[in-house]
């Protein structure tokens, strides 16, 4: 992604978390919750994107594992990161809503549940790709994929069984003031995960640039 | 082309009796009632106009704490990649410029 | 598909029989799953005696640990000799090379549960017995799943820095559904009044679970294996 695009992007990505707060706040409020409630308009974007970039992650690491293409082992790294950045999102923001929602902190049923095992798995391949030592990003591919494979069991598990989470069903039946001002956030977020990627894909080719330079000078 | 053959057929083999085993063994998921009762799950965000004054205040250092780390969050991120992108800018500079001085009595 | 199974049938032959001069995993494997009910036992107590209702994570508690130590174990032996290496140079299908360590594994683990699960049923007076055929196909595809991953992991690992720190985070995230299914499956079966069906549900859970990883893993392992 050249410079402009990387700047026009950040533009709007910065524009539209600034007026997000407006439209959440002119949002109606929802009947059983209240005000707490308008943490979802976060917190559902924020485990969104990082569907998003566990998909990205799994998808270029089997790209990466099959044709060996070192664009594709950035793309999986950066993915990752940002995976295990709006995950923690996802997991700071989930107990604060819950604590005035349900009453407790911390509930384990099966999305919740799957959720932490979600980012626990991102976390070990950060460890692993950063401990490793050489040789590390292909077992890390490998590892990304089985944790990709695991997401299906964390959307179906909330319809499969009867918990307190707010079923999938919610987010298709928003009423018209929710509705907008949800997919602004949407927008926004994948516009900031957009901008975070570009960034930390750079900042991996400038690595592997400095590995080649260092092994120029080595071999001179 | 002819082991490629063998895994599709493999997986499709694991697929299907799979596919069959867990349809015999899935009797009926209503019996599955472990979590006892929770209330039941909510369908739809129903939306109101007027807020009942009891719910007003405790929520808000609940939702601003929610608001404050995502912010917190996305700063430490971008100044996190901005470090790291000076200290490699810097290496590049240096290992270019090693590069650059043939015959340099440096190693 | 013959050539793959006799490839796979003597990886594991050769596992065994490197395994029964020794015996040295097995009694360590053993005694380490022994220790490990024995540290519960003390570890979940109430009002001086054992907690009987922890029975079940307990079972698959020792199950996950005692099975990373043999995961462990079995290819650190493997690194010694370069003998993964020779295996991968030789003319046959690398995914059955897998299958074969895998067999391996799952036996060793069997021989182990078959010693833990009377070791707890008789310590916290767990009621394993009551429904002998659901209960045992049900550790058995939970082993099968657990090895399945750890099993690709662990040859991943064989290579790496830090392997031994490495493996256990790694595996155990990415076994959680495996555990919970199983664990899930128990407790249904050591209630007073079993509830067969809510057990059969996890089950049929652990067999897609498991033919998800070991699709996978078959996938995966030549890939990962090359350099």
């Amino acid at each position: 992604m050249n410079q402009r695009v990387f700047t026009a992007l950040l533009v709007v990505g910065v524009s539209m978390f600034v007026f997000a707060p407006f439209m959440i706040a002119w949002a109606p409020y929802e009947s059983t919750m209240g005000l707490v409630q308008k943490i979802f308009y976060f917190h559902v974007p924020s485990w969104f994107v990082m569907f998003l970039a566990v998909f990205i992650c799994g998808i270029a690491s089997g790209i990466y594992l099959l044709k060996e293409k070192p664009a594709a082992d950035r793309l999986a790294v950066a993915s990752a990161e940002l995976a295990v950045l709006f995950g923690l999102m996802g997991l700071v923001t989930g107990p604060l809503w819950a604590r005035k929602a349900w009453g407790v902190w911390w509930q384990w049923d099966a999305r919740l549940t799957l959720a932490l095992i979600l980012e626990m798995i991102f976390c070990s391949y950060l460890l692993l790709r950063q401990y490793g030592g050489p040789g590390s990003e292909k077992l890390a591919a490998g590892l990304a994929i089985f944790g990709m494979a695991n997401v299906p069991f964390v959307y179906i598990s909330v319809n499969m069984w009867r918990t307190v989470h707010p079923t999938t069903n919610v987010v298709p039946t928003l009423g018209p003031g929710m509705f907008g001002a949800f997919w602004w956030c949407v927008g926004a977020y994948l516009v900031l995960f957009l901008v975070m990627l570009a960034a930390r894909i750079r900042l991996e080719k400038q690595l592997a640039q400095v590995e080649e330079l260092h092994l120029a000078l080595e071999t001179d | 082309m002819r082991r490629l053959d063998r895994r599709v057929r493999a997986v499709v083999g694991f697929l299907v009796v799979s596919l069959t085993v867990v349809v015999l063994l899935t009797p009926s998921l209503n019996a599955t009632d472990r979590l006892g009762q929770p209330p039941p799950p909510q369908d739809e965000f129903v939306p109101i106009d007027q807020l009942p004054p009891e719910d007003q205040l405790p929520a808000a250092p609940l939702l601003i704490t929610a608001y404050a780390v995502i912010w917190l969050l996305a700063f430490w991120y971008f100044w996190s990649i901005s470090r790291r992108q000076s200290l490699v800018q810097q290496e590049l500079d240096e290992l270019s410029r090693k590069i650059g001085d043939t015959g340099s009595p440096d190693r | 598909m013959k050539s793959f199974l006799r490839v796979a049938w003597l990886v594991m032959r050769k596992d065994l029989r490197v395994e029964s001069r020794s015996r040295e995993m097995l009694y360590t494997t053993l005694f380490f799953s022994a220790s490990c009910v024995l540290v519960f036992s003390f570890a979940f107590v109430r009002e001086g005696r054992p907690v009987e209702g922890a029975a079940a994570g307990i079972l698959w508690i020792a199950v996950a640990f005692s099975g990373t130590l043999a995961l462990a174990r079995a290819f650190e032996r493997e690194r010694q000799h370069d003998v993964l290496r020779g295996l991968l140079l030789a003319p046959i299908d690398r995914p059955a090379i897998f299958v074969g360590k895998l067999l391996g594994i799952v036996l060793l683990m069997v021989v182990v549960e078959l010693v833990v699960v009377p070791a707890i049923a008789l310590l916290f007076r767990a009621p394993f017995f009551a429904h002998p055929f659901l209960m045992a196909t049900l550790l058995g595809t939970g082993t099968i799943g657990f090895a399945a991953v750890g099993t690709l992991f662990a040859a991943m690992l064989i290579r790496t820095q830090s392997r031994a720190v490495l493996l256990p985070i790694l595996l155990y995230p990415m076994t959680v559904p495996v555990l919970i299914a199983g664990v899930g499956g128990t407790v249904a079966l050591l209630q007073p009044e079993a509830n067969l069906a809510l057990a059969k549900f996890w089950l049929a859970m652990l067999v897609f679970l498991d033919v998800t990883y070991l699709t996978l893993a078959l996938w995966t392992f030549e890939p990962v294996m090359t350099e």
